[in-house]
């Protein structure tokens, strides 16, 4: 309602009936769509509750114990040493970015500097592709063909078993290759055009332009994509469980099976552990331990993600 | 005669090698790239190829390859996805129209729920069994290892993909559409509703596809949600006992014989086939809609 003060009287310009059955509308739209907001508040606060209040007991009750070489919380007598299951996840998620690292930064430069317009039409698809094939069906590939074509014949370390780091990483590379390949992309594909043909008019070579210039100027975004391929790697949970086996073993052969912080959640979950019990608790401190790493390494990599769309967009 | 000039280039040969070394390497990484898939779906195929047919799709699972199938399974996860679409896309295209089109963006409130919406893409899969764990099957909700249970959890996950998705879609809505509809008298939501958000239908649907392909994909939650077992029933409602595709293959996988080989890579090859094709819609009409924009 809006009151016009003129010096004789004062007008009321109230809203038609109709714009007010519109108004209407749009304070109920408006009511939907603010409770559909606060629906990610509520998930966010239900992993922090579900998580830490059980996290925190069992980590007291554990106490230094946490910080032993044998991980066996679901017999008698229980061990909690967490070690192995860092060493195991540290295994598969550097194989992992090995494998993936060249791979991925690669096909990024090939998308933003080497690829004309019809050829990123298809490239990219098929990126998208890779992307899209499950984690079951790549666990089964590492564990019906890399570990015992590859891993079991040609590591020349030990005896290889059915299970094996190496293979688990390997795969794992497999799955963070299309997100290192399209963070990467898109960071490098910001960077003005102006730039690159600055570079070439100084007589650089093509190469030169996108390895040097582009990809430096495009460089914390390409850090944004390791760091969240990285944490996806981290939390992967099938791959590691399939393939690198669910024997929590410290060892420092990555042909050997080992199991990540994640398998472990995996793997307890399905067996029966007593709800309550000491063991069942493990399970969710281990997913606190998870939780928190892969959030630390989320927000750094959207800051370096902020970073370069700062700069260039 | 007149002096010839060259115009021959003067980069030096070291420098057109590497350059040369260089793209081959590029050239090499997109053919390995393209090359995985090839390799992952021959070697399915070589194992379990032969074995498919239409029974398979109508057959229960079992631990008899001759009478074992995928039936059961497949409407499990289409239950469970189905479910957990309904109530995420509604819920994330809401949240992307409000975020995007009515929250003020330097309020701090709205940076907090991007920052929180930002995160909780990047948890990982697993702890949002832990969520359903928790809270869902029992604490106060209590639904028990059920259709339900699974569709709660696999929405957590696909929500903050589809806000994420949608708001780029609606971002790149002219302007000036909505701008249009509010000089001719449309309230906000008029202008949103009738302009802004049909206009950024295909890029939103593009994206929803992906994030379901995602979730129908998804084993770990499901993992912790009792889905690991052989249910040899269908799915009948929200409190009925599910299995979904990836963890039937899951467990054929986990049974060292051949033959659970064989059944597991049919699986694989059955979840690849339905995926490929959400794949390809979602291609397509993202083609389209970039085509539109492009006019």
């Amino acid at each position: 309602m809006f009151e016009v003060k003129s010096e004789r009287k004062s007008v009321i310009l109230s809203p038609s009936p109709h714009l007010q059955r519109r108004l209407k509308t749009q304070h109920i739209a408006r009511v939907l769509m603010q409770v559909a907001t606060v629906m990610s508040i509520v998930v966010t606060v239900g992993i922090v509750a579900s998580l830490f209040p059980i996290a925190i007991r069992t980590f007291f009750a554990i106490g230094s114990r946490i910080f032993g070489t044998s991980w066996a919380p679901l017999f008698e007598p229980p061990e909690y040493g967490i070690v192995p299951l860092f060493t195991g996840t540290i295994f598969v998620v550097s194989i992992a970015m090995i494998v993936a690292i060249p791979v991925g930064l690669a096909a990024a430069i090939f998308l933003s500097d080497y690829s004309s317009f019809n050829l990123r039409r298809i490239v990219k698809p098929i990126l998208e592709v890779l992307a899209g094939i499950p984690t079951v069906v790549l666990g089964l590939f590492g564990l019906y063909v890399i570990n015992p074509s590859y891993v079991e014949k040609y590591w020349p370390i030990g005896e290889p078993l059915a299970f094996s780091a190496l293979g688990a990483g390997f795969v794992t590379g497999i799955l963070i290759v299309p997100i290192i390949a399209s963070v990467a992309d898109d960071a490098l594909s910001a960077v003005p055009r102006a730039m690159r043909e600055a570079a070439y008019a100084l007589g650089a070579t093509r190469r030169e332009v996108a390895a040097k210039v582009v990809f430096n100027a495009g460089l914390s975004g390409v850090v944004a994509a390791l760091i969240l391929a990285f944490a996806r790697a981290f939390g992967e949970t099938t791959i590691a469980l399939m393939v690198a086996g669910s024997y929590p073993k410290l060892s420092g052969n990555p042909g050997d099976p080992m199991m990540t912080l994640s398998a472990f959640i995996g793997f307890a979950g399905i067996g029966d552990a007593e709800v309550g019990s000491q063991a069942y608790n493990t399970i969710f401190l281990i997913g606190a331990i998870l939780f928190l790493i892969t959030l630390v390494f989320n927000i750094l990599g959207n800051k370096f993600i902020a970073r370069y769309r700062e700069a260039y967009e | 005669m007149s002096q010839s000039i060259s115009l021959k280039s003067r980069i030096s040969p070291r420098r057109l090698i590497v350059d040369a070394l260089f793209r081959t390497f590029l050239y090499l990484a997109i053919f390995v790239s393209l090359g995985m898939i090839f390799w992952i779906v021959s070697s399915l195929w070589n194992e379990a190829g032969w074995l498919l047919s239409w029974d398979l799709l109508t057959k229960y699972p079992s631990f008899n390859i001759d009478n074992a199938g995928f039936q059961s399974p497949l409407k499990g996860s289409l239950w469970v996805v189905g479910i957990a679409t309904l109530v995420a896309l509604p819920t994330g295209l809401l949240t992307a129209l409000y975020l995007e089109q009515f929250a003020s963006k330097s309020n701090r409130v709205t940076r907090l729920l991007e920052l929180n919406i930002q995160n909780l893409a990047g948890v990982p899969a697993v702890v949002f069994g832990l969520i359903g764990l928790a809270f869902v099957v029992r604490g106060f909700i209590a639904w028990g290892f059920t259709v339900g249970s699974a569709a709660a959890v696999i929405a957590m996950l696909m929500l903050p993909v589809i806000i994420i998705v949608s708001r780029e879609a609606i971002r790149a809505v002219p302007p000036s559409y909505k701008e249009g509809a509010l000089a001719l008298g449309a309230t906000p939501w008029q202008a949103v509703w009738r302009l802004v958000l049909p206009s950024a239908i295909p890029g939103t649907a593009t994206g929803s596809i992906l994030a379901v392909s995602r979730a129908i994909g998804e084993s770990a939650p499901l993992l912790l949600l009792g889905a690991l077992s052989f249910v040899t029933f269908n799915p009948t409602g929200l409190d009925s006992p599910f299995t979904i595709m990836p963890l039937t293959i899951f467990k054929y996988a986990s049974d060292s014989r051949e033959e659970f080989q064989i059944l597991a890579s049919a699986g694989s090859l059955i979840l690849m086939a339905v995926l490929f094709t959400l794949n390809l819609i979602a291609i397509i009409l993202r083609d389209i809609a970039t085509r539109k924009r492009n006019v």
